[in-house]
């Protein structure tokens, strides 16, 4: 998934800003800024990125509606309609007497093109409400409800906002549930990669020498190589009858053990350079322990970075799980995910019928553009005092 | 440079017999050994092998045998003889089927990195040179979308427009009455009328970085002292960007050059499996479903070969740029 190598976080910023160029871009007072904390001085600068701010509230109302799935989709993922397979999007209608409806539809396969064919009964009303009673879920997997925001007003009437899928399932509520699979897959995955960065990248940059020749060498063959093909064949020995929760994990472990090496080469390069930098050596002189010189003033130095190239790491990881699912190695179709519902969409005869079967790919591309914008953010904040690119 | 040149290969030929076990690594991985799934396969259709044959089979790629001797006897046919094995869906040599479908992989992939230089380059420049303008953003806005979209929905949406909008007959690389003409001039235009929506599609995605740090190292650059000079002793800013900053901007972009070989080959197989062009990307991922791992092992190991050979030529011409490479220095 021709990932193109992920923007590795600017290891040297050249230039270093002073107090009053930060008063200045924050529009705070010099006394302010010197006294704030690192913490402060990365969230003000953050908030001067206009695209990182829109892309981190896109975020958090994708994580809060996956959160609460059951609650936003209008009905439950098992929820299917056989003669509404392929049923085109419906558009909410408003009068004064009725409210938002749509007209309920017969639908049919016209015998001499094969196509299907759905016909509006325009005397009949299906009654769109807020907070409608419909199919059962738990809320966050324990409390148990059949409340759902906005949907039909009697339970058991359909209603397509985006559209159906092959099956006659609605399309929209299979999204919502499908982002509890494709946002997490990322975390976990980047959580995983992370992991195996920091012990490796940390062994490489901490200890240096031979223990480090040998690390790089190791990292570059892995960059070297096209991952996608060896996922594919990793993917591939993943026996189809297993179910859907270890196929995920495996899934995941397969894309992080390809994807820690960007990861590990940043951390190495921000410890090689915190290494020599003079407040270590004070430290250093002073007898302070290793593990305290490391993990009070070493890690402090370099967290922004790494959770800004983390965040450019998610995007990458829900590119490639799409991927794979679409080429039928990933998750399959019990479970749902982004790239499951995009199998459908395979050919361009199905888009050509139903064009609606490509909305779950305008998810990704939100949620991709999203976390790249909050990365970027990050990295441009990540070092409050240097400059800005 | 001969030293440079020589080291570098020290370090190309490692790195290859490493690949070469990783991908035989990938072929053991699925249960059973390939054997018994033909035979299964055969008795499917209710034939049977001879015991004699699959005797010669078995010996012949080390079945039973420890990982070790079976990766010799593979890796060792097919550096002495060429043989990659059988692929049991074809019940063809795996070579003949590579090299039917090599060229224009490796056609495509090159097309592809020259039209993503052609398109970064530029665009990196000129967003930098404008940096904060509207051209800065929109080039950043666009840059972050082409590395959004998945691949495989850029090539399902080009394909149907085209196929829509244009009347073009989508999959494949040739139209029909030019699949199996021998090359002539009319193959040729034909062929180039079907590259370009894969070519488009693969190389989008992998500008967005190449941009970023074009555009990273051209600031760095912009903002230094001989920069100043030149403009102070009266060039043309054109003539002053291209000849001063630009040069030295370029160096890292013939690194990354390199390390980019690999995400084309990764879209290529997504791509090329959309539009059902005839290159390894689809025999590929068709021998990985149907577990046909000579044929998988084979395609993977040349892919990651052409692709480790491919950063090498990057690295000897960023060498060639940038003497402090050369050197050691840098």
């Amino acid at each position: 998934m021709s990932q193109p190598q992920l923007p590795v976080a600017d290891p040297e910023p050249d230039e270093t800003g002073t107090t009053e160029d930060l008063s200045a871009e924050t529009g705070r007072s010099s006394g302010a800024v010197a006294s704030a904390s690192q913490r402060r001085l990365i969230w003000w600068r953050f908030r001067k990125h206009r695209l990182a701010m829109i892309g981190m509230w896109l975020l958090v109302i994708m994580y809060t509606v996956a959160a609460f799935a059951g609650f936003f989709a209008p009905f439950s993922t098992s929820s299917y309609e056989g003669q509404h397979a392929y049923h085109p999007p419906q558009v909410p209608q408003f009068s004064f007497a009725e409210g938002l409806y749509v007209h309920p539809t017969t639908g049919h396969t016209d015998l001499e093109t094969l196509a299907p064919v759905f016909e509006e009964n325009t005397e009949e009303f299906i009654h769109l409400r807020f907070f409608v009673h419909g199919d059962e879920y738990k809320l966050l997997g324990l409390i148990e409800t059949d409340i759902h925001l906005f949907g039909p007003s009697e339970p058991g009437e359909r209603w397509y906002a985006l559209g159906a899928d092959r099956t006659g399932a609605d399309l929209l509520s299979k999204i919502i549930y499908g982002s509890q699979i494709s946002l997490s897959i990322g975390l976990v995955g980047v959580a995983v990669s992370l992991l195996l960065g920091l012990l490796l990248g940390g062994i490489s940059g901490y200890f240096g020498g031979t223990v480090d020749t040998i690390l790089q060498r190791v990292i570059e063959l892995f960059m070297s190589i096209p991952t996608l093909p060896l996922w594919l064949g990793l993917a591939a020995s993943v026996p189809p009858q297993w179910g859907a929760v270890p196929t995920y994990l495996m899934i995941t472990v397969i894309l992080s053990l390809l994807g820690w090496t960007s990861l590990a080469r940043v951390i190495r390069g921000r410890l090689l350079q915190i290494r020599d930098e003079d407040y270590v050596l004070a430290a250093n002189l002073d007898g302070v322990s290793t593990g305290r010189i490391i993990f009070r003033h070493m890690v402090p130095a370099f967290t922004s970075h790494i959770i800004a190239t983390v965040s450019l790491a998610v995007p990458a990881m829900i590119l490639s799980e799409t991927a794979l699912s679409f080429l039928g190695l990933g998750l399959r179709a019990p479970a749902v995910s982004w790239g499951v519902l995009l199998q459908d969409a395979q050919s361009v005869n199905v888009i050509a019928t139903a064009p609606w079967l490509l909305i779950p790919g305008l998810a990704v591309v939100l949620a991709v553009v999203a976390f790249n914008f909050v990365g970027d953010g990050l990295r441009d904040s990540a070092d409050p005092y240097g400059k800005r690119s | 440079m001969l030293r440079f040149t020589l080291y570098r290969v020290l370090h190309v030929i490692p790195t290859l017999i490493i690949i070469s076990i990783i991908s035989f690594f990938i072929i053991q991985l699925p249960p059973g050994d390939f054997l018994t799934t033909q035979i299964a396969a055969l008795e499917a259709q209710g034939e049977s092998l001879d015991p004699a044959q699959l005797e010669a089979l078995r010996i012949r790629y080390g079945i039973g045998e420890p990982f070790w001797v079976q990766y010799w006897k593979w890796i060792s046919n097919i550096v002495l003889h060429g043989d990659f094995g059988l692929s049991f869906q074809y019940q063809r040599p795996v070579a003949d089927l590579i090299s039917e479908r090599l060229g224009l992989t490796v056609l495509l992939g090159l097309a592809t990195l020259i039209l993503t230089w052609v398109i970064a380059l530029p665009a990196g420049v000129i967003s930098a040179i404008r940096q904060h303008k509207a051209a800065d953003y929109i080039i950043s806005v666009l840059g972050f979308v082409a590395l959004a979209v998945p691949n495989f929905l850029a090539a399902l949406a080009l394909a149907y427009i085209g196929f829509r909008f244009f009347g073009q007959s989508v999959g494949g690389l040739f139209s029909a009455e030019y699949v199996n003409a021998p090359w002539s001039f009319g193959r040729v235009l034909d062929l180039l009328e079907h590259l370009w929506i894969p070519v488009v599609v693969i190389a989008l995605a992998g500008t967005a970085g190449i941009i970023r740090t074009t555009r990273a190292n051209m600031l760095d650059e912009l903002h230094k002292p001989y920069v100043t000079t030149a403009r102070a002793k009266g060039l043309p800013e054109g003539r002053t960007i291209r000849k001063y900053p630009l040069r030295i901007a370029l160096n890292p972009f013939v690194s990354t050059a390199g390390w980019n070989i690999p995400s084309i080959f990764d879209g290529e197989v997504i791509v090329a499996t959309v539009l059902a062009l005839g290159t390894t990307g689809p025999l590929l991922l068709g021998s990985l479903r149907s577990q046909d791992m000579y044929l998988a092992g084979g395609i993977i190991l040349i892919i990651a070969v052409l692709t480790v050979i491919g950063t090498f030529i990057s690295d000897l011409l960023l060498a060639a740029v940038d003497p402090r490479v050369r050197f050691g220095k840098a």
